[in-house]
């Protein structure tokens, strides 16, 4: 579970969707039956979320409740529950270390390492200019691609420190890095290509 | 080895594109509606005689499930829930499905739907795999604008709408109903059963919660005859699988094989053997997180399928394959899981929310070998404790690779406890 980590020293006055945002949560909303829009509450947390510079204040929250008609306390929960929303302020890039077991076999740590001298700041923390927000996350699902980074929507995969190093100079300089694997591999095929299905690797189609 | 001719997911390492027309050249979407319009009695005796059971961890007989759903249900909708929530540790096979071949997931989705008699789809992504979520997304609207799904699916005069709704972060919502929960835009804490999905599911309608992998394959079952997935593999353990080879290997992979592939095999051939060899291997976990680990001596000759994991007092799981090789702390490892846990609790059930985190807490006391003898035991008994007593499994699944490390690792745990006391004594003396 997510502790809500509600800060009311950052709290903005106010929240309102753009009128764009509003157009694409009408469209979320309509995904679902009639009377059941709370369905909604999540993806729209979400679009919240993106449009708040990658965090959600209470009124944010409370845009959400009052757009789908319901209780705030329900969209308080949700929102305290699901890991990645962000109940503070968090970084331009908020980098994400999988340090669960198959990352850790793997060298999670000396990336997690590698991130906190390259950054000065600890798990959990945010870069005193707001670039970098540090965290260690439970599994990423990219267990065969082991050591997974997520920055942003992205996963940087088969990660060494060293690559690690050259992301975060990246990012600095305003870059964003090709993601995927670090070490040329395609997707999830063993290194030096797949065992299987030769026929298929034609790019062709 | 598995030939290649009878490998579902040609595209699983996404070497050709995951649109529409590429997927159509891999033989999806061939003629849908003539396996449709067969009945839905048909569809779901194939798929019960093709022997197929669940994808997602625990083994059930998909056809089954099927025919579990209510008949001719007039007064509410009938969902299909597809269950993509994946974030067992260790498991990354359905993300290649999303990413890759979409498409036979949609199709399966329809078929599936179909014979269930379910009027739309759900497909719970996990949040974290949002170009995955998105390729999936472009595949629907490729798959609508084509005819093949929405009004007149496929012109069978069947109407079907499939939706994706992404998750947001939680471990929990992989269980069924947590995850219906989190559709109806709740906490993701799962339900008392019964009633269950099939009586009373999505927003109390009748629903089928199945794994990504589990619809994605059953295009292709009908398509090659029921005969021929029951052909592969062994008897109640039949078709084929995605393993995810993790951890100490030297070429760690995903990779479709056949049920019932010996274990040392599967590495051997595919993930480029155990680092440093196969006599470097300590301990693997063979099917995702929840499963115990097994010791080398049982590994040289286990074969990967449920009966035969089952036997070992393990489990197949998600086919998700953890290979530790010596250098591992192995009581680090698994007190990690342990972490994990207490970490995805949903903290609903107190036996698990307490539980979780007290069995981390002397785990990582364990790992330094700050503990006292006696004290396994009494982790041990907490972990009976909790096993059983929750309303879902994950305190289950919290207990297991515990009790899975102490069946195959406790002198080493023991050999730690002595060590941290002789050396508090000999620090003591000085």
């Amino acid at each position: 579970m997510s502790a809500p980590a509600h800060d009311p020293a950052k709290e903005p006055a106010s929240f309102a969707f753009t009128p764009e945002n509003l157009e694409r949560a009408k469209s979320i909303i309509a995904k679902y039956p009639a009377g059941k829009q709370a369905s909604a509450c999540m993806p729209l947390l979400d679009l919240a979320q993106r449009q708040n510079d990658g965090w959600l204040p209470r009124v944010a929250m409370d845009a959400v409740a009052d757009l789908l008609g319901m209780p705030r306390i329900r969209v308080y929960e949700v929102a305290t529950f699901y890991t990645m929303y962000n109940k503070t302020p968090v970084g331009k890039h908020v980098i994400q270390v999988c340090t669960t077991t198959p990352c850790w076999l793997r060298g999670s740590d000396d990336i997690v390492h590698t991130c906190e001298r390259k950054l000065g700041i600890g798990v959990g923390e945010t870069t005193a200019d707001g670039q970098f927000t540090l965290r260690e996350v439970e599994c990423s699902g990219a267990c065969v691609n082991a050591p997974v980074v997520q920055i942003g929507d992205d996963y940087y995969e088969d990660v060494s420190p060293e690559h690690m190093e050259t992301i975060i100079d990246a990012l600095k300089g305003g870059e964003i890095p090709k993601h995927g694997s670090q070490i040329g591999r395609q997707s999830s095929e063993p290194v030096g290509g797949p065992t299987t299905l030769k026929a298929f690797t034609t790019t062709a189609d | 080895m598995l030939r290649d001719e009878d490998r579902i997911f040609t595209n699983l390492y996404g070497y050709q594109s995951f649109g529409l027309d590429a997927a159509r050249k891999r033989g999806d979407w061939d003629n849908t509606k003539a396996l449709i319009a067969q009945g839905k009695e048909w569809i779901i005796e194939q798929v019960k005689e093709s022997g197929l059971r669940g994808r997602g961890g625990a083994g059930f007989s998909t056809g089954m499930k099927w025919s579990f759903m209510p008949k001719n249900v007039t007064d509410k909708p009938v969902y299909l829930v597809i269950n993509a929530d994946e974030g067992e540790p260790g498991t990354c096979k359905d993300r290649d499905i999303l990413r890759h071949d979409p498409h036979k997931l949609i199709e399966g989705c329809l078929i599936a739907g179909f014979a269930i008699g379910a009027s739309a789809c759900y497909i719970y992504i996990r949040g974290e795999f949002y170009n995955e979520g998105s390729n999936v997304q472009r595949a629907i609207d490729e798959a609508y604008k084509a005819g093949l799904i929405g009004k007149n699916a496929c012109g069978t005069g069947y109407d079907y709408d499939i939706y994706i709704h992404r998750g947001a972060g939680a471990y929990i919502c992989g269980e069924e109903t947590a995850l219906i929960e989190s559709i109806e835009g709740k906490k993701g804490q799962p339900r008392n059963k019964p009633p269950f999905p099939a009586q009373a599911g999505l927003y109390s309608c009748p629903t089928t919660v199945n794994n990504v992998e589990s619809i994605a394959v059953v295009p292709t079952i009908l398509r090659r005859g029921a005969a021929w997935f029951a052909g592969l593999g062994r008897p109640k353990n039949t078709g084929t699988k995605l393993f995810c080879i993790s951890g100490h290997v030297n070429k760690p992979c995903n990779v479709e094989e056949e049920m019932g592939i010996p274990l040392k095999e599967l590495i051997e051939k595919h993930a480029g053997g155990v680092r440093g060899g196969w006599d470097n291997l300590l301990a693997i976990i063979p099917g995702g997180s929840s499963v115990p680990l097994l010791p080398k001596s049982i590994c040289d000759t286990v074969l990967m399928d449920f009966d035969s994991l089952r036997d070992v007092r393990s489990g197949l799981g998600t086919a998700a394959v953890i290979v530790m090789d010596k250098s591992t702390d192995v009581v680090k490892a698994i007190a990690r899981l342990s972490q994990f846990y207490a970490h995805e609790s949903c903290g609903q059930c107190t036996p698990c929310r307490e539980g979780t985190g007290w069995m981390n807490r002397i785990m990582q006391r364990m790992v330094t070998g700050n503990a006292r003898v006696e004290e396994i035991d009494m982790l041990l008994e907490v972990t009976k404790q909790i096993e059983g007593h929750t309303i879902c499994a994950l305190g289950d699944a919290a207990a297991w690779p515990i009790q899975g490390l102490f069946r195959h690792f406790r002198p080493e745990v023991e050999r730690r406890i002595l060590d941290y006391r002789n050396a508090a004594k000999s620090l003591a003396a000085e």
